[in-house]
């Protein structure tokens, strides 16, 4: 005769033990629910909504994240970093296009004589004023912006992949593997990375980019058939060895010749298929027909990118080795290797995640180091040239006419200094709502 | 199947840790057998080599420092230590499963219990993310866990240390492993959790036919739950029988000094605790002769000089001793006491 209720939270069905019961505990999703038995018509209620108990509290799982992420809100500096950068990071990308769309300018717009406005200062129509050539400012900052927060952003994110998975897999293999991995990093760390960008620059920058270019293709197809071949190697191995034991000799001996068969064959096929890809003359074509533009200095950014990229993992795989030493040797990573979790596994799927607090504040403080040093290359000529612009370089153009007109370095200056200081900020409230042992006050 | 029922024997099993201080004999000369569905227990001081001795069976001591130098161990027909370590891997979780001692530190932080509970199913079980949800669900119930739908997504952090245990306990049991091995289960549990978490596996194990190995240093808890006990010391099985015999009618001076040890709340009252005097030996520097004879209140010269045998006192039962025969007789003697003790 009692009537048949659902859950008004999940539906599950729900059975009353007696006509005066006021609350039914669903024991589907375990909401409880207030029954009113005088308006059967419209008798589900939560307690919440009913306003019985105002106290009952949810659990609410708040993961690990969610707690920094409260941490970091109460940090009011970092807060104003993330805003500062959020509105940085908008005019960035969106900003350009709108100044161009309201007054016709861009970053390498130069007037015909008529109205050619050299060095002019801040104005209704330029707001930061003109540099030297006539170019507005404004407009030059903000594309300035896309490269130096580019250039901040890409290296960073290489840093990531590279840097983390190398230290990952250093300290946690361990042992004599993680020497060698981590004295290849203190080799590379001792090369001067300036000497390296100079070097790269005058072998690849300029004209003799058409040489790179033409290569280009050639080195993408290989590294992806290389790639490509050794996966299928690998896999052919595994179906073809993984069932033997490797206790006699003959089997050892049997598997190093195929192994070493495979790994020439490996190289060959990489060879064979970059020697194809340039017979095609894909590379000629792409040479030349890109010639024009890559002499306008675009291939000096890509390859300031790959110079700075080749730099900033080093620490970052430091630091990430660093974590996984202290952490293979807690009980987790023992209880993995008993459920039968692979190496690749444990480290990628319960290593890296425990030591992303790190990783990530350290990123953040990898972003205005690596734009840094991307202003410092610009001022010194190496990196980015005009008419292309990044903060650096305008802050290069703008020092040579400081004590006429100021406005030339000081706008620039003064933006990359902003987002330099939100980046700092930001990281430092990071670090604080990410490992609040480590907190000084 | 082969070996009439039996599921894990280990032969002869040598472990050692190259250390600074020489080579660590962790584990040496271990021989134990396992049928199918029967709880062995191995008892035995820290340092004594019980874990050491569980983590070789599972291939899982981190080398270097240390080896497995000798000694086989047979799984179901299996020769464990001459695998490749892919077919181990194929074995860990699926036929065999481990449960560690601190549930705090044995989930991952980082990670959901779901995350944590559908790898094993998705590695083993080849389970789709859906299949493997819902049978994480279902294990989570089987252990006892309240609303384990809304538990699945969340952290370690938001259950307590018998909760997560349990959750232990159910990723261990995901697979319906053939034999579970409980290194310390509840040793870092209050003892009513303890009792809780004993008496799910003890109904686990009779629901689902598995054979567990219960590693502890706490004698009232192989009491009442394994059919066959091992005492450890040193490296060394010291003396090995059916639960009710080693607890009735011990032959060995070390186990009769860890079942004195026991305090007993009725009797004891006032009195001083008895404890085995000195400390375990250092592994690294063991003397010749017996490794107990400095702490043993019967040690005679010969204690000091020759390596015990090991004696076997009856079918089940042997016992690492020079006196192992004169031990037997005497606990014999006093057996109505002992055998209370072993009821209680």
């Amino acid at each position: 005769m009692l009537k048949e209720l659902s859950c008004p939270k999940c539906g599950a069905p729900v059975t009353l033990e007696n006509e005066r019961q006021k609350l039914v505990l669903c024991s589907f999703c375990t909401a409880t629910s207030a029954v009113d038995f005088e308006d059967r018509e419209h008798p589900r209620l939560t307690l919440e909504e009913s306003g019985v108990i105002d106290s009952v509290q949810r659990i609410k799982g708040a993961s690990l994240w969610g707690d920094a992420w409260k941490r970091l809100l109460k940090n009011r500096l970092a807060v104003l970093g993330l805003v500062v950068l959020a509105v940085m990071f908008f005019l960035v990308t969106v900003g350009p296009a709108i100044f161009t769309g309201i007054t016709g300018l861009t970053a390498d717009y130069i007037p015909a004589d008529g109205n050619l406005l050299k060095s002019f200062p801040p104005s209704m129509r330029h707001p930061m004023g003109t540099d030297e050539a006539g170019r507005d400012i404004f407009a030059r900052v903000l594309q300035g912006g896309r490269i130096s927060l580019a250039v901040g952003i890409i290296s960073t994110i290489v840093s990531l992949i590279v840097g983390v998975s190398y230290g990952a897999v250093a300290g946690y293999l361990g042992g004599s593997i993680d020497n060698v991995m981590m004295r290849i990093v203190d080799i590379i760390y001792a090369i001067p990375y300036i000497l390296v960008v100079i070097v790269l620059l005058s072998v690849f920058g300029g004209p003799n980019t058409q040489v790179l270019i033409q290569w280009l293709p050639s080195i993408i197809v290989g590294i992806i058939v290389g790639v490509a071949a050794m996966l299928a190697a690998f896999w052919l191995y595994r179906r073809l060895f993984g069932e033997m034991t490797a206790r006699n000799l003959v089997e050892r001996l049997l598997r190093f010749v195929v192994g070493v068969l495979v790994a020439v064959a490996v190289f060959a096929l990489i060879g064979a298929a970059s020697y194809l890809v340039g017979e095609t003359g894909i590379g000629t074509s792409l040479a030349e027909r890109y010639s024009d533009r890559v002499n306008l200095g675009l291939s000096q950014i890509f390859l300031l990118f790959f110079a700075l990229g080749l730099v900033s993992w080093l620490t970052m795989a430091r630091v990430v080795r660093g974590q996984i030493l202290s952490l293979k040797n807690q009980e987790f990573v023992l209880a993995a290797k008993a459920t039968g979790v692979s190496t690749f596994g444990i480290i990628f799927k319960h290593l890296v995640p425990n030591a992303l607090g790190p990783v990530i504040v350290y990123s953040t403080l990898t972003v205005p180091s690596v734009m840094l040093s991307e202003a410092f290359l610009s001022y010194l000529g190496l990196g980015v040239q005009a008419p292309y612009a990044s903060w650096g370089s305008l802050a290069a153009d703008g020092v040579k006419n400081i004590a006429i007109f100021p406005w030339q370095l000081i706008f620039p200056g003064v933006t990359m200094a902003l987002t330099l200081f939100s980046l700092n900020f930001l990281g430092d409230g990071l670090r604080d709502a990410l490992d609040p042992q480590t907190r000084k006050f | 199947m082969k070996n009439n029922g039996t599921i894990l024997s280990v032969k002869d099993l040598k472990t050692y840790f190259q250390t600074e201080d020489g080579v660590v004999k962790a584990v040496d000369g271990i021989s134990f057998e396992l049928k199918k569905g029967e709880t062995l227990g191995i008892v035995g001081e820290s340092g004594s080599g019980k874990s050491v001795t569980n983590l070789s069976v599972m291939r899982l001591i981190p080398e270097p420092p240390g080896k497995i130098v000798g000694g086989e161990v047979d799984f179901d027909g299996i020769d464990v230590l001459s695998l490749p370590i892919d077919e181990v891997r194929r074995i860990r979780g699926k036929r065999i499963a481990m449960i560690f001692q601190d549930p705090m530190t044995s989930l991952n932080p980082y990670l959901k219990i779901s995350t944590q509970l559908m790898e094993v199913t998705r590695l083993h079980l080849g389970h789709t993310k859906q299949q493997a949800y819902e049978h994480g669900v279902k294990m989570l119930e089987t252990v006892g866990i309240p609303d384990a739908r809304s538990r699945m997504d969340g952290y370690p952090h938001e259950l307590s240390g018998g909760m997560r245990q349990r959750v232990m306990i159910a990723m261990a049991l995901s697979c319906d492993p053939e034999l579970l091995i409980a290194d310390e289960p509840t040793t870092a549990l209050d003892v009513t959790i303890q009792a809780q978490i004993l008496e799910l596996i003890k109904d686990l194990r009779s629901r689902l036919g598995t054979s567990v190995i219960l590693i502890t240093h706490d004698l009232g808890v192989v009491a009442g739950m394994t059919d066959k006990i091992v005492v450890m010391y040193a490296g060394h099985v010291f003396e090995q029988a059916p639960t009710k015999e080693l607890f009735a009618t011990s032959a060995n001076p070390y186990t009769k000094g860890l079942l004195r040890s026991v305090p007993d709340p009725a009797h004891e009252q006032g009195t001083e605790l008895y404890q085995i005097p000195g400390l375990p030996p250092d592994v690294a520097h063991l003397p010749p002769g017996c490794p107990f004879a400095e702490r043993c209140d019967r040690a005679q010269d010969i204690c000091r000089t020759e390596f015990p045998p090991f004696v076997q006192i009856n079918e089940d039962h042997h016992s690492l001793c020079h006196f192992a025969q004169e031990v037997y007789e005497e606990s014999k003697m006093t057996a109505p006491t002992a055998a209370a003790r072993a009821h209680k």
